[in-house]
């Protein structure tokens, strides 16, 4: 087997759920991880009972459970994105500087967001598009780029024009610098650090043709 | 002096303009809704405003901001779908905006209540957030020096207070409350209950009753006097 195809794991490029799957399954038993709004809250469907994951919700709780349904919905039992949610057996609720302690402080394992822009060493954009006349907003973002030990990053690998979300240097306003360690893409997972950007694994494409789309030089991850 | 009051009018009354108020609640979860009804029709303008949002909606701090009662906004996130009273004031120039990350706003607000003259923070390094602060390598990491916010009122909700003031909130309704309660020289509480003194355990107290000057019963009749 060439070493082109030897990062290949897919015959296709991955959908959202699958890619969400792909993350719920990189997630070491007994961590504790907040999802992003958007696109990571998906990585909750696929973790297991088995993995024994605690969920942080930034607005101040450990142990959210599924969204609420029905009966279920408590106004004053929601999440960062104002969605209602549950409690599981074991949760607890803090203040809110108690709850970004937590982020700051390096307490928690994982944490999933999306982005804009992601650069070669890690930088990630992901708060304002930068037009001058939209109304900036950042809300727990930059705290959470910059607390967890890990921060993995959804996101398509192009934009709708076909342009490289993955970039030497983010034209974009940034949220946090040098904290991004892995950008899971429907087309390949890179992990990112001071050392540059090397290729875990592709989807329905080769390492060549990844890198005819990055505009970084990329390595085969070791 | 710990006081209960019977109205939220009375609870507001000695708001003046050019107030700094922080108001609790993230989304609608712990927003006084009925302290901040008061504080619109008391008429004090000229107020900054602390909150995690800028109002939602057509109700609330929303409406402060529609009728023009907020000069300017401290917020982590003022842009949502239903913004669009404060989206017309920014865009018209007539309301100021201070742009905090949450957990910054957060910090701030509890190093204000907690006497702390200011704090270097790692996050917003490297950011438009962080132009023109002071920055520091700490630890091996660049940290942002970031200064307290404080407040002549906070208006927060609770759960139940006791006859000491102390204070027990609801799931994620906490949110900012414990920490404006500590910041803000004067705070003014709307609970749902008011319960005997003795009757919450010590242990489960959220927000010490130093921190609690004005309760004020919202749903159903009037607060009961306790002692």
């Amino acid at each position: 087997m060439s070493t082109q195809t030897s990062l290949q794991t897919s015959e296709k490029p991955l959908g959202r759920d699958e890619l969400a799957q792909l993350v719920a399954r990189d997630i070491a038993p007994g961590s504790f991880v907040n999802l992003g709004i958007g696109q990571p809250t998906l990585v909750s469907n696929y973790l297991t009972e088995e993995q024994n994951i605690t969920l942080h919700t930034e607005n101040g709780m450990l142990g959210m459970g599924p969204a609420a349904v029905g009966d279920e919905i408590d106004g004053d039992l929601i999440n960062a994105g104002k969605i209602p949610v549950t409690e599981l057996p074991g949760a607890s609720y803090f203040h809110h500087a108690d709850s970004f302690a937590i982020m700051r402080g390096g307490h928690l394992d994982i944490c999933v967001l999306g982005a804009f822009q992601v650069s070669a060493t890690g930088d990630l954009a992901n708060w304002h598009t930068g037009a001058p006349d939209a109304i900036p907003a950042v809300g727990g973002a930059m705290d959470l780029a910059t607390g967890a030990k890990d921060v993995f990053v959804m996101m398509t690998l192009l934009t709708r024009e076909g342009v490289s979300k993955l970039v030497e240097q983010c034209s974009y306003p940034l949220t946090g610098v040098g904290c991004v360690t892995r950008v899971y893409t429907d087309k390949a997972v890179f992990l990112t650090g001071p050392h540059g950007v090397t290729v875990r694994e592709t989807f329905g494409c080769t390492l060549e043709e990844i890198q005819e789309l990055v505009p970084l030089p990329l390595k085969k991850a070791e | 002096m710990l006081k209960f009051i019977d109205t939220v009018g009375e609870a507001v009354a000695g708001i003046k303009d050019g107030s700094t108020v922080m108001i609790g609640g993230f989304g609608n979860a712990g927003q006084p809704f009925e302290l901040i009804d008061a504080l619109m029709e008391c008429g004090a303008k000229d107020l900054t405003v602390v909150n995690n949002n800028a109002g939602q909606g057509d109700q609330g701090l929303a409406l402060l901001i529609k009728e023009g009662r907020v000069r300017k906004m401290i917020c982590s996130f003022p842009r949502q779908s239903d913004s669009w009273h404060f989206d017309a004031k920014y865009h018209a120039g007539e309301i100021e905006l201070e742009l905090v990350p949450q957990g910054n706003l957060a910090e701030r607000i509890r190093a204000a209540g907690a006497g702390i003259g200011g704090f270097f923070t790692p996050t917003g390094y490297g950011t438009t957030l962080a132009e023109g602060k002071e920055t520091r390598l700490l630890d091996g990491k660049w940290q942002v020096f970031e200064t307290p916010i404080h407040a002549d009122v906070a208006l927060i909700k609770a759960l139940k207070a006791d006859g000491k003031g102390n204070l027990v909130y609801r799931k994620t309704a906490r949110n900012f409350g414990p920490i404006m309660a500590a910041a803000a020289k004067h705070t003014i509480v709307q609970v749902s209950e008011i319960v005997p003194t003795g009757s919450l355990d010590p242990e489960n107290v959220v927000t010490p009753g130093i921190y609690v000057n004005s309760v004020v019963r919202v749903s159903g009749s009037s607060a009961e006097k306790v002692a």
